[in-house]
Order: structure tokens, then C-alpha cells, then sequence
């Protein structure tokens, strides 16, 4: 059951803890990804380009998507279409059961969360098994991912530990990094090794070619997508690329927003099948779930271009001290706040695109440069418009429109709100407005001055 | 049409630079003359302690020390790979503004799973394979996908992970050593 994000972020300031290590982590981040960015002179070129290469895909994604799956099926794999994630969720159900096998490995995908796909295998009884280190993390504690690159950002090493020694049966585990990687790595290299099926996700796929694209650190990724005899790839549609040269712009752009390295340890990139090496049935599922009617809005529409790299979360200021749960959606922090409600349609999670103070940090770090604050405010206007007319917004914004529509209605307005704000005014500040205080509780307005541009003018 | 104007601000690429970008990632990074080339091939295997090594069939024999045995993979099983030390290969290219090793399963290189189920990974690059930056190698890896479409691996330092606090752990699933050794003409 949903909260909307006023409440759940108030449970999630009041976590002492989620807020030490949230800043720790946030922080960390962001001083590597300047690092790494400032390395680069040609940055701001290289944003634009990776800008100019998305918005052509989604322009022209009718075109791409037909491409891409004649060179899957040239490549020898085949391609689904789901319209949502329960259609998804069939194909891949079907594909898996198909196999005969009931386990199955997976590659981190936010994809893949979106549709919950695991709750829908596990009810088929298939046993889905996470491979990342932090998505195995969220799995075991039974926890939702709070951040899109690092899902277990909310938890410190402490905490990890105890889970670990807990659900993997190691009492002796120390809070080390190191011990607690290894660990991880004893725990899921049996099952690595006798996987038959696996299912990933994408960073980017290639119209012209059908080259799917895997950006990892771990090795898990290269683990799933190389040793089982199936491999099911669910693409987002957005996920496109017309060219493989332009992965030369999204390749420098990623690792460098996303982790603050020069490169990801390993990139993966494969077409269909290829006799002797690797899985020898290829099947990607292309993904709409509300993508088309994201792309219908021209504003909104460029939230379509994310790549997923998360520095816009570890920069924002609401992110950074509510943490990802508060979001309640599979993509939280400013990106989120512009995907989730477009994805999910009106009337589901209206509260995220107020999420945010608009300070703009989150545009200035994109590196597809998505604007975000404008998609905000975008967003914020149309659930303001489709409200009905007697909700306090929607009514307050009509009567000041109807106000700012005349000199001299504003002139009498101007008047009036002196003679009823003066009782309220305490050291030259309104403090408290009975009736506003959802306005007035977080913020001080100044009274109308005593005496205004228009009547000093009118006076001279 | 996409402003390429990035491209124009490549950063010069020295083989130099290669090594000291492999080495930030916490792999080892060499650079030897050809003559020696199988003598540090041999240093390494002894120091990591590396008896059993499985190579790619066509890679040059040339490169192999004494005293360490290569199984050839002519389809090994992931079990039999599992029990081995290490792999050897070549690499399609290198580049050198991001300290990455790039295979495309040509050449001295074998199919993926030799450079993923073994723990130690020892890389040949020749001077002529090192490129300056992505774009580069994008152009160089192009042909490869547009035609024959054989499976690419970007390789940059040994697999890690920042997952626990964000602070980074080398050696996960992938394996935990790389060693890349650079042979100069």
C-alpha cells in the first residue's frame, strides 16, 4: 500500500542510521564521479552528443524497433513483444518453463523489478536467484532497492554482515568488504556453474546490428549471459541505439557518471547466438508498459532517454537524506520523480514530482542532460490540470490567474491582502496563515508592503 | 546529426598511459620486448603460483614457459575449467585512455567462459593493438559486428564491486587477478 512520499519520507527522516549511511555513500560517490568527469575536456560535448543520440532513437523508435528485431532474428534469436509487464511476465514464464529447469540465475535489472517479474516466476514455482551483490542483499533481507545502481546503498557493512551471518549460515563473517564480497562469491558460484537459464536486463542494444549491451562490475552478469544453455533479455524499448559507434558516446558517458570510474570492470556485448560459446537460445522480450504514452508527451517524453546511471540521485538534496524507499517505485530520486508517474499513469504516484526543491543539480549531472526540473514542473501543471476544480490548488491557482489577468484587480488584491495579513505579521514576517498552513509550515512570506510600486507611482 | 565534436579532443594515447590506467584498477601491468616476452609469461605463472593454465588452441606456444601446463580448450566443460589456475590469451585491443583490455573471442582469444570461470587472468597485448580511446575502438570492433558478430568483452581491471558502502572490493565472481603484459617491438 502506497503512502505517497510526504509520509513515507517522514518515517525515513526519522531512521538515524539510513541517514549516516546514505550521506557516507552519497558522498563518497560524488567526489569519485567528479573526479573522473573532470578528467574528461570534452564532457560537455560528449553529453550533448549522448543527448542528440537518445532523443533520435525515441523520435524514430517505431523504425529502430523493427530493425533491431530483423538483426536479432538474423543473429539466430527471437524477439517477444509485451505491451506490459503481465504480457512480459507470460512470455518469460513460458520460455523458462519450456526448459524444464526451475532454477534460474539473474542479472541486476530494474527492468525486470518494474514488472515484477520475480514474484511472478516464484509463483510458478520458479526459484529466481539475484546475482549482483546488492540485489542479492535486498533479496535476502526481503528488501524493496533503494538506489538504481547500488540497491543496497541504505544498508552499511554492519548490517550486511548480520543479514549474512544469518541467511547464509557464516557466524564467524566479519563487516570487512572483502570477506563479505567473498562470501557472496562462495555463495552463488555453484549455482553460476550448474545455471541453465538466466535472465538479464540491458544498458543499450543496437538497432542496426541486435547487439545487446551488459555494463557490470562484478563478473555476475558475464557469468549469466555466458554459461546457461538460455539466455532472456527484457528491453525496455527506450533502450535503443541506431549505430554501434554510438556506444562509443555511451560508454564513456556511464562509467564516468555512474561509478566514478574511467570503465566498468566488464562490458559485454553479444549478437543472437554464437555456435560454441555461450547460451545456444537467445529470446529478448521488448518492453512497452507506458513507454509509448510517455513518449506521446513532448515535454515528458525525454525522461525516456535515462540511461540509468543514478549521479542524479547521489547529487539531490531530497534523495540524499530520504533515501530510495520513500519513493515507493523501482526508480526513486529526481529521475524517478519524472519516470515512475509518467510510466504508471495519472492518479498513481502524483506526490513524487513535488519530491524536490527544483535546484536543478540533477540536470546539471545528467549525462544525456535530461531537465529534469522542467520535466518536474511539467508534470506538477498537468496533475494540477486534471484535478477537479474545487481542490485547493487547482482553485488558488484560477482566482490568481483571474488576478493577474487585470491591473486593477491586482491594485484592489494588493490592498486587501495588506488589511488581512497585518494581524499575522511577526518581525516583518507571516509566519502562519490559518487555513494555508501546509503553505505556511515550511515556509515565511512577506507581508505586502506598506506601500506598493503602484501607489508610490500613482502618488509622485 | 550527432555533433561528434568529442572525438576531435581524443586524449593522445601512449602505451604508457595503458599500463598506469590497467594498474589503477588494482591489475599488474607490464611492459616487455618481445624476447622476453615468455620469461615474464613464466615469472608470473610461478609467482601466482599458476601449475595448470588452459590457452585458447591457436595461441603461440612460443609464449609458454617451461614448467607450467597448458590444456588446450578444445570445449572443456565449466567444472574442468573451474579446476584450472588460469587462462592465457591474447586481445583484439587495448585501450589506452581507460586502461581496458578488449576481446572479441578472435584470435588467441578463445571463447568467453576462458577468461571468466578461471581466477587468474593473464592478458599478451601488442603495441600495435593499443588504441587511444573508446571511440577508437568502437571504430576497430565495428566490422566485427556489423559482420561476422562474435561475442565482444570490454575488460577494465580485475571484477570488483562497491556494492557494501560504496568502497571497492577487487576479486568477485569474474576472476580476481588480471595481469597484462605489453610487448614492445
Amino acid at each position: 500500500m502506497r503512502k505517497g512520499f510526504p509520509a513515507a519520507a517522514q518515517d525515513a527522516l526519522g531512521d538515524a542510521q539510513l541517514r549516516r549511511n546514505l550521506l557516507v555513500a552519497t558522498h563518497a560517490i560524488r567526489a569519485k564521479r567528479l573526479a573522473a568527469v573532470g578528467e574528461r575536456p570534452d564532457w560537455e560535448e560528449l553529453r550533448e552528443a549522448g543527448r542528440t543520440i537518445k532523443r533520435r532513437v525515441l523520435r524514430h523508435l517505431d523504425a529502430y524497433l523493427i530493425q533491431f528485431e530483423q538483426a536479432v532474428e538474423r543473429a539466430g534469436g527471437h524477439v517477444h513483444w509485451a505491451r506490459d509487464g503481465e504480457e512480459a511476465c507470460r512470455v518469460v514464464q513460458g520460455l523458462v518453463t519450456a526448459t524444464g529447469q526451475h532454477e534460474v540465475v539473474k542479472v541486476k535489472s530494474l527492468t525486470t523489478d518494474e514488472i515484477q517479474l520475480n514474484e511472478t516466476l516464484a509463483a510458478a514455482g520458479i526459484d529466481v536467484l539475484e546475482t549482483d551483490l546488492a540485489e542479492l542483499i535486498c533479496q535476502l533481507a526481503g528488501e524493496e532497492s533503494s538506489h538504481i545502481l547500488v540497491p543496497a546503498i541504505h544498508k552499511n557493512r554492519i548490517e550486511i554482515r548480520d543479514l549474512f551471518r544469518r541467511e547464509l549460515a557464516l557466524p564467524h563473517l566479519s563487516e570487512e568488504p572483502r570477506e563479505l564480497a567473498e562470501a557472496a562469491r562462495l555463495h552463488l558460484r555453484e549455482r553460476f556453474l550448474r545455471a541453465r537459464v538466466a535472465i538479464s536486463g540491458a544498458n543499450f542494444a543496437v538497432a542496426e546490428t541486435g547487439t545487446i549491451c551488459i555494463v557490470e562490475s562484478e563478473g555476475n552478469g558475464r557469468f549469466c549471459t555466458t554459461l546457461p544453455d538460455t539466455l532472456i533479455t527484457i528491453l525496455g524499448i527506450e533502450k535503443l541505439v541506431p549505430t554501434p559507434e554510438d556506444l562509443e558516446v555511451l560508454l564513456q558517458l556511464l562509467p564516468r557518471s555512474s561509478t566514478g570510474e574511467r570503465m566498468n570492470p566488464y562490458t559485454s556485448l553479444w549478437t543472437g547466438v554464437t555456435p560454441g560459446d555461450g547460451p545456444r537460445e537467445f529470446h529478448v522480450v521488448l518492453l512497452d508498459a507506458g513507454r509509448t504514452d510517455v513518449l506521446a508527451d513532448e515535454v515528458g517524453r525525454q525522461a525516456l532517454a535515462c540511461i540509468r546511471c543514478s549521479a542524479c540521485l547521489n547529487v539531490c538534496p531530497v534523495y540524499t537524506r530520504t533515501g530510495g524507499h520513500a519513493y515507493e517505485s523501482v526508480y526513486p530520486g529526481p529521475i524517478g520523480a519524472i519516470l515512475t508517474p509518467q510510466l504508471q499513469g495519472p492518479g498513481r504516484a502524483d506526490s513524487l514530482p513535488y519530491a524536490s526543491s527544483l535546484c536543478g543539480a540533477c540536470y546539471e549531472v545528467c549525462p544525456v542532460k535530461i531537465d529534469i526540473p522542467e520535466v518536474l514542473v511539467h508534470l506538477r501543471g498537468r496533475i494540477v490540470a486534471e484535478a477537479p476544480p474545487w481542490r485547493a490548488e487547482r482553485a488558488a491557482m484560477s482566482a490568481l490567474a483571474w488576478v493577474f489577468g487585470s491591473e486593477r484587480r491586482l491594485g484592489r488584491a494588493q490592498r486587501l491582502g495588506r488589511l488581512v495579513g497585518r494581524p499575522f505579521v511577526r518581525r516583518g514576517r507571516i509566519r502562519q496563515l490559518p487555513g494555508l498552513r501546509a503553505w505556511t509550515d515550511t515556509r515565511d512570506l512577506r507581508p505586502v508592503a506598506s506601500q506598493t510600486f503602484r501607489e508610490w507611482w500613482a502618488s509622485r | 546529426m550527432v555533433p561528434r565534436r568529442y572525438r576531435a579532443s581524443e586524449p593522445e594515447g601512449t602505451v604508457d598511459r595503458f599500463v598506469e590506467r590497467v594498474e589503477d584498477y588494482g591489475a599488474g601491468a607490464r611492459i616487455v620486448a618481445r624476447k622476453d616476452l615468455t620469461l615474464t609469461v613464466g615469472d608470473l605463472c610461478r609467482a601466482n603460483g599458476l601449475a595448470r593454465v588452459v590457452i585458447p588452441s591457436d595461441l603461440p606456444r612460443s609464449w609458454l614457459p617451461e614448467g607450467v601446463e597448458s590444456v588446450a580448450d578444445v570445449g572443456l566443460g565449466v567444472r574442468e575449467l573451474d579446476a584450472i589456475d588460469g587462462t592465457i590469451t591474447g586481445c583484439a585491443l587495448a585501450i589506452a585512455e581507460t586502461g581496458t583490455i578488449v576481446l572479441d573471442s578472435g584470435a588467441r582469444q578463445g571463447r568467453r567462459a576462458l577468461t571468466l570461470v578461471p581466477d587468474f587472468h593473464l592478458c599478451v597485448v601488442e603495441e600495435t593493438q593499443v588504441v587511444d580511446g573508446v571511440p577508437a575502438a568502437l571504430r576497430r570492433l565495428a566490422d566485427n559486428l556489423r559482420g561476422p558478430r562474435r561475442p565482444v568483452t570490454f575488460v577494465s581491471g580485475p571484477s570488483a564491486t562497491s556494492d557494501i558502502e560504496l568502497s571497492r572490493v577487487e576479486g568477485v565472481h569474474g576472476p580476481r587477478r588480471l595481469e597484462v603484459v605489453l610487448v614492445r617491438e
